[in-house]
């Protein structure tokens, strides 16, 4: 029986009531709407429903298949978990935004059409800002701010390689797209903004860190993995990804290990995962494919847990940089168990579910023979674990005792943290019920003598560079301090802009004001009321003489100040609409 | 003071010495396990223990030097 509601749907009017709901029932009812969608979810067999026709289109809300069901469930599963977390938040916009971002991304992963995947994609970008507003601080509305600019311009990229795909292909319906044209590459860089690809990523590190601690939870599980979704949908096989991939398994490295901020060293971490995943869907081959959904699978449970953790400390503490961290674990024995699981599950160690997806990517490049990506992708595993696997739980948990006594956060945050680290190991060790659920048929054997033993060779070893480093002094120190990334270009650049379009265009402006609008009237007016003077304060000025007329004259025609909103800003935004508007006609005209 | 004493489950020195004996094994082993290797590097006795050791020493340098280029004081973008 195919159910009457789609998943989305359960999630995005649920929103609605919860309100005018209270209490006991409200958390009850909070907690239902995933289990309801999950249950929905299971029930569906493959194929398309859900089908609404406007405009001579079809919407398509239900296009099920392995591909998609595979992040349905994970979707449902880390919605459940982030509810559960944040039970006791007594903040309804809170609650609200997270269910639509929920829906919205379970909108995303059915969707079968490029315009209901359009209106869902906006949906996720916008109810997931609220998430960083909802902390009402000052950092936080303004990285909500650049968060939104940012996703607005990869929904615009999306949305004009729609229309042009649209245009080219005269259907609306979507699977394979594959680089070729306009369109496709704008599609694929709508997508790569939301997969924090670089240089289009940025923006995760800066918002990430800023969001309320419970919304950081399902702002690490659902944007970036609905695009590594909508990637392997339509961009599998694309060489570029594996070497953007591979970049993006290093670099965020760097960032994690000198950033001083808990949750931005995870942040780093989700665009290192997110790199492995690219790889594999660049690859593109079934060992690959399977490899990048099994992972953005573990992906959400260890990264989850993570920010649960971090989001734990941040809660109980009132801090979150390193700086301020270390010997929790006396007081919060359980959470440091749990971000411990996370760790040692980030670092893929054998029993820990990384150990048996992230190795059917490294695989899948053995058997393309790709020798340097393989170097690459051993270089990131080692590294991984240097700052995830060690760094996070030894500078919170271990480390200095910095004589912060606290007490284990609540008992439904704890829940839902154990249920996540269960659910960890619990794919590790029995890996055929995640393997069987995969798109493509799965012949893959993690646990052989020789990976376990490389494995590990890799991660103690590595684990053993730190501990000479941490005690010879070389390690670096954590600081206080901003490391510069790619938003440098948007944050500083986007100042420099105003500025160089305050001066210029409004010193355009100021002139023409003075020479035309006043300028001209004026003269004309003085010289057909009083000839003589005119000319004779003329002469007056060229002489170098200045009479009381002249100074009259300039006060009446001071420039325009400079303004609070630079007036030439938006003139200078529509001479690039109108001639970005004239380029693409001219080019497909 | 005595419930945090409690506390401390392990004592760091006989971990450290339980780590660096897992290492030794860890050695021992890789000449006893059958390889699959898909290239040839990997045959070699102890590669992922030098490879994982030299990415992390190698890692850690390169964040350093870097840290001279991209780091700002904390209000730099305030």
């Amino acid at each position: 029986m195919i159910n009457v509601i789609p998943p989305a749907a359960i999630f995005i009017v649920g929103a609605l009531f919860v309100p005018l709901i209270r209490g006991r029932v409200k958390s009850a009812y909070m907690l239902v709407l995933p289990l309801l969608a999950f249950a929905v979810l299971v029930k569906m067999p493959e194929g398309k429903y859900w089908m609404v026709r406007i405009l001579d289109y079809d919407l398509i809300f239900g296009r099920v298949d392995s591909l998609s069901m595979v992040f349905g469930y994970i979707f449902t599963l880390i919605s459940f978990l982030g509810i559960l977390f944040a039970l006791k938040v007594k903040d309804d916009l809170q609650h609200v935004s997270a269910l639509l971002y929920a829906g919205g991304t379970l909108g995303v992963t059915f969707s079968g059409d490029l315009f209901s995947l359009y209106i869902f994609w906006e949906f996720l970008a916008i109810s997931s800002t609220f998430l960083i507003l909802a902390r009402r601080t000052k950092a936080s509305q303004l990285a909500a701010f650049r968060y939104i600019l940012v996703h607005v311009f990869g929904g615009l990229c999306l949305l004009a390689g729609i229309i042009v795909y649209i245009h080219d292909s005269g259907t609306t319906e979507f699977s394979y797209i594959g680089l070729g044209g306009t369109a496709s590459w704008l599609i694929f860089i709508g997508i790569a903004l939301n997969a924090a690809v670089p240089p289009l990523h940025a923006w995760l590190q800066d918002a990430y860190p800023e969001a309320t601690f419970t919304g950081a939870v399902f702002m690490c599980a659902l944007t970036t993995k609905s695009a590594v979704y909508l990637m392997a949908r339509t961009f599998p096989g694309t060489e570029l990804l594996i070497w953007l991939g591979a970049i993006m398994t290093v670099v965020p490295l760097l960032y994690g290990i000198l950033e001083n901020d808990v949750r931005r060293v995870l942040a780093y971490i989700i665009i290192n995962q997110v790199g492995f995943m690219m790889v594999g869907i660049g690859i593109g081959t079934q060992l690959a494919i399977n490899g990048a959904v099994s992972h953005a699978f573990c992906d959400i449970l260890y990264v989850g847990l993570l920010f649960m953790a971090a989001g734990s400390v941040l809660h109980m503490t009132g801090k979150i940089r390193f700086t301020d961290l270390g010997g929790l674990y006396k007081t919060m024995p359980l959470t440091c168990l749990f971000c411990m699981i996370g760790a040692a599950s980030i670092s893929g160690f054998p029993l820990f579910n990384d150990f048996i997806s992230k190795s059917m990517i490294v695989s899948a490049t053995a058997h393309e023979k790709l020798s340097v990506i393989w170097l690459v992708l051993q270089f990131a595993s080692a590294g991984v674990f240097l700052h995830a696997g060690i760094k996070v739980p030894f500078f919170t948990f271990f480390g200095e005792d910095s004589g912060i006594r606290t007490k284990e956060p609540p008992h439904n945050m704890l829940l839902a943290m154990g249920i996540a680290a269960f659910l960890c190991i619990a794919t590790a060790i029995f890996p055929g019920v995640l393997y069987h659920i995969l798109p493509y048929p799965v012949h893959f054997v993690p646990y052989t003598a020789s990976h376990v033993v490389n494995e590990l060779q890799l991660l103690m070893f590595g684990g053993l560079a730190f501990l000479l480093l941490v005690r010879t002094g070389y390690y670096p120190a954590q600081v206080r301090a901003i490391n510069l990334d790619t938003d440098w270009f948007y944050r500083k650049g986007g100042s420099l802009f105003y500025y160089v379009m305050d001066k210029v265009l409004n010193g355009v402006n100021a002139l023409a004001d003075r020479a035309i609008a006043q300028g001209i009237p004026l003269w004309v007016g003085r010289l057909s009321r009083a000839p003589l003077t005119s000319v004779v304060s003329l002469y007056m000025k060229a002489m170098g003489k200045d009479g009381v007329a002249i100074e009259e004259f300039k006060r009446e025609t001071s420039p325009e100040a400079t303004s609070l909103m630079a007036m030439g800003v938006p003139v200078f935004v529509s001479l690039v609409f109108l001639f970005s508007l004239f380029v693409v006609f001219a080019f497909l005209g | 003071m005595r419930k945090e004493k409690k506390m401390i489950l392990f004592d760091a020195k006989r971990l450290l010495g339980f780590f660096y004996a897992f290492l030794v094994v860890l050695l021992i082993v890789d000449f006893f396990v059958h390889k699959h290797a898909d290239f040839p590097w990997e045959d070699a006795p102890g590669f992922f223990a030098a490879y994982g050791f030299g990415s992390c020493v190698l890692l850690i340098f390169i964040a350093k030097a870097c840290r001279i280029f991209i780091k700002r004081d904390e209000d730099y973008y305030d």
